[in-house]
């Protein structure tokens, strides 16, 4: 064991120059080297209590992983982590550790905690390099599953399965699999490549992707059970449904929804050469929301050649729902952010382009339902920014396409699927359904961890029907 | 991916190909579409079902080769594979319980006129079949839809076939002489489809366009493809793609249509210049 490392500081991980990579799409953090992840490591004062592990939705082993990377045994730190996690170079990169592992980080009461999400990246990333394992395939025991979408918590409850020796086919209503993890979060945060990694190592054992199936139109819950003789079904189809704010002008050209805008940059490649998708290169952009959505939209915008990118969000700095490390890097990067600001029209040329957004300034007031204190307009404060495109990051709601098709499969009244949260179980003997489809827009180890308790509910279900 | 079965050149833009998605087929219903892409690099085209073959797990579209990516799909053959093809996408349309009616085609809308007036005609509904074209060399399908109408009229705005004049008034006529009719349906340029809405306002006769912005998903997840429906938002392919025609902002919509016109008149003239190089 390396001498324990006492630096009230998370080593710094190496990324790109800001005024560099504002430019470019290429990945922000570059990731650990050796030296750094044992030093980092050796931060961890292998608490007896785990208080880390509690704030792991998949319970990850933290103190044991960082343990092997401290001895130098990165493969031994990565097969540990694979034990309850099977995107870790996903999870790495996008997790909000600063809620969940690190703020339970005893380090962090005087200092930083340690950088769990950064040393996950590492021994990802090693693994991805320098282990060349094919995954055996695992022996079939004669069932079937389907699976519908191909966004995280589907790929882990796919996964899952097909280990168990399931015979398992998602059905992925766009051309690629991946979800938000590909047509959302930019390549400069999540390269793609780790992703089809991923999906890869899927096919290896044995999971078969069906792109280019819209499920609940092209075929149907009922079909997949009498027709294709599935014994069980996991619904993982996201929340994909971009919310507007209902304001004058927001039909005109060079408004978007985040949802367009990611997707023409992120899957459609908008910003190569080579791709056929179109992307105006809009100038000046306002970016309304707060979230990692709003993040990622603004810095695409930047990084597309835009001069100055507004984010425009009603809040102050301390509500933003981004993960931290997202605004601070938007920050850096130049990004204005028009705080305690909202939207109440869009400006539109004679010939229906955009030339501005009116905002009205906010005020906090007392705290509403969520806890966070409600912002209010303050009379009189209109002011106009001169803009070229708006895109809204507002949130998203559950596509209605299976649950419309579907009149047995119980929902809310927002539209997500009723599910147990122990089991993931519908109101439809043999469903599933985990991820952002069951809570609404949450977050990638959210929907891992429901697509992993469903895959252990799904294998219950069949045995114990046989 | 997708093979492409058939091919067939309806004149010098216009093609029809056939291919082959056998899942689609056993879904497909009059008015929906397909999303397709050419290769790794394409961006998703919506082209509306223009008939299945049971029997080959076909798909027809026909497209004009106006932009870069249908010019690069007219440029493959049969045999060749394009790389995606989903559907069927957005609500069939819904022919209730129409007696008599009818249905105007413009130029390559003619193709998802000819289907449509097909199912109604099979079904025993009297149909008018009014089609438009530029000119008589761009006349499509014309054998077909005569074969799918009650009483079938081919304008031409030169007049070189046909009548002479637009679809506006070869409607116009129709109703002229009798306005009782269930319904029309339009299929075309979204101008076309702005000046027959007014015509059929005029006889108060019930009208459904078949709409197609710009896509991406098709899905209902962009937004991408919204219009104004009746002072509300829609999604055009999951509400749609057919709406009132009375109801929808024609300005808006062929606004929003428009909106990446100078990047695809980039695109094309490179895609000419690389052709050109290569030959
Ligand atoms: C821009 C952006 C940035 C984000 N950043 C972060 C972050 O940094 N950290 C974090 O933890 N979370 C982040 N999130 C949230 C996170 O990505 C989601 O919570 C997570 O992806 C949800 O996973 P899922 O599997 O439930 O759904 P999704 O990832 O949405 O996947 C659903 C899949 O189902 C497909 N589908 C939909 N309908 C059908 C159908 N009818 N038939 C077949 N397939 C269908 C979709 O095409 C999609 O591929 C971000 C989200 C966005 C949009
Ligand atoms: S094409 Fe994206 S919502 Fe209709």
């Amino acid at each position: 064991m390396a001498e324990r490392n006492m630096s009230p500081n998370k080593t710094p991980i190496p990324e790109q120059d800001p005024q560099v990579r504002n430019k470019n799409f290429d990945e922000v953090a570059l990731g650990y080297t050796e030296e750094m992840a044992v030093s980092e490591a050796a931060r961890c004062l292998q608490c007896k209590n785990r208080p880390c592990v509690a704030g792991c939705p998949v319970n990850v082993q933290i103190p044991e992983f960082i343990n092997l990377i401290a001895n130098r045994d990165f493969a031994g730190a990565y097969k540990k982590i694979k034990e309850t996690n099977s995107l870790p170079a996903v999870c790495g990169r996008v997790c909000p550790q600063e809620t969940q592992c690190e703020a339970k980080c005893i380090r962090g009461i005087k200092g930083d905690s340690v950088g769990i999400g950064r040393l996950e990246r590492f021994a990802a990333d090693w693994a991805m390099k320098n282990l060349d394992e094919k995954a055996e395939m695992p022996k079939r025991n004669g069932h079937k599953v389907a699976v519908l979408g191909a966004g995280p918590a589907g790929l882990t409850c796919a996964g899952d399965l097909a280990m168990l020796g399931y015979d398992v086919t998602i059905f992925e209503a766009f051309h690629k699999g991946g979800g938000v993890l590909v047509y959302g979060i930019p390549e400069f945060r999540l390269p793609k490549a780790i992703v089809q990694a991923e999906i890869d190592k899927l096919g290896e054992i044995g999971v078969k992707l069906e792109t280019n199936i819209l499920a609940g139109k092209v075929i149907s819950i009922p079909e997949l059970f009498e027709e294709e003789g599935f014994d069980a079904i996991f619904i993982g189809t996201g929340a994909g449904l971009p919310m507007f704010m209902h304001i004058p002008g927001e039909n005109y050209n060079g408004v978007f929804s985040a949802n367009e805008y990611l997707t023409r940059t992120n899957l459609m490649k908008a910003y190569s050469e080579e791709a056929a998708t179109p992307m105006i290169r809009f100038k000046k952009v306002a970016v309304v929301g707060g979230g990692n959505v709003a993040m990622d939209s603004a810095r695409c915008a930047q990084r597309l050649g835009a001069d100055t990118v507004y984010i425009v969000y009603r809040r102050s700095m301390e509500e933003m729902p981004a993960r931290q490390e997202e605004v601070h890097h938007a920050i850096e990067e130049g990004i204005v952010f028009n705080i305690l600001t909202n939207p109440t029209q869009i400006i539109g040329d004679d010939k229906g382009y955009v030339k501005g957004i009116e905002c009205i300034k906010m005020e906090l007031g007392e705290p509403d339902a969520s806890g966070r204190r409600r912002p209010i307009p303050i009379e009189g404060s209109e002011f106009v920014l001169d803009v070229d495109a708006v895109i809204m990051a507002l949130g998203t709601n559950p596509n209605p396409i299976i649950s419309d098709n579907t009149p047995d499969l119980e929902v809310n009244k927002k539209g997500c699927i009723l599910a147990d949260e122990e089991t993931g179980a519908t109101s439809i003997p043999g469903v599933f359904a985990g991820g952002d489809i069951v809570t609404g827009a949450a977050t990638v180890i959210l929907a891992m961890g429901a697509g992993k308790v469903a895959a252990t509910a799904i294998d219950k279900y069949i045995q114990e029907k046989k | 991916m997708y093979k492409i079965l058939k091919k067939r050149d309806l004149n010098e833009s216009n093609v029809l190909m056939e291919i082959e998605a056998p899942r689609v087929v056993k879904k497909a219903l009059p008015g929906q579409f397909v999303i397709l892409r050419v290769d790794e690099n394409g961006e998703r085209i919506p082209l509306t079902i223009a008939g299945v073959d049971h029997e080959t797990g076909g798909v027809r579209v026909i497209f004009q080769k106006v932009g870069y990516s249908t010019t690069l799909l007219g440029e493959k053959n049969e045999g060749d594979y394009i790389c995606d093809f989903a559907g069927p996408l957005g609500k069939p349309t819904d022919f209730e319980d129409f007696k008599k009616v009818i249905v105007v085609g413009g130029g390559l809308g003619c193709a998802i006129a000819y289907p449509i007036a097909k199912a109604l005609f099979d079904k025993g509904v009297e149909v008018d079949l009014v089609v438009g074209f530029k000119t008589k060399d761009l006349i499509i399908l014309e054998d077909e839809m005569k074969e799918a109408a009650t009483r079938l009229h081919i304008m031409t705005d030169d007049g070189s076939y046909g009548k002479k004049g637009f679809t506006t008034d070869g409607l116009d006529a129709v109703l002229a002489e009798d306005p009782n009719y269930d319904a029309v349906f339009v299929f075309g340029p979204p101008i076309m489809m702005k000046f027959i809405a007014q015509v059929t306002k005029k006889y108060g006769v019930k009208t459904i366009v078949s709409m197609n912005p710009i896509m991406i998903d098709g899905t209902g997840m962009c937004g991408g493809c919204r219009i104004t429906v009746g002072g509300e938002t829609k999604f055009a392919c999951v509400d749609g793609p057919d709406f009132d025609g009375h109801l929808v902002d024609w300005d808006e919509f062929m606004r929003r249509s428009a909106m990446y016109k100078e990047q695809e008149a980039e695109a094309m003239a490179k895609h000419k210049c690389r052709m050109e190089g290569m030959s």
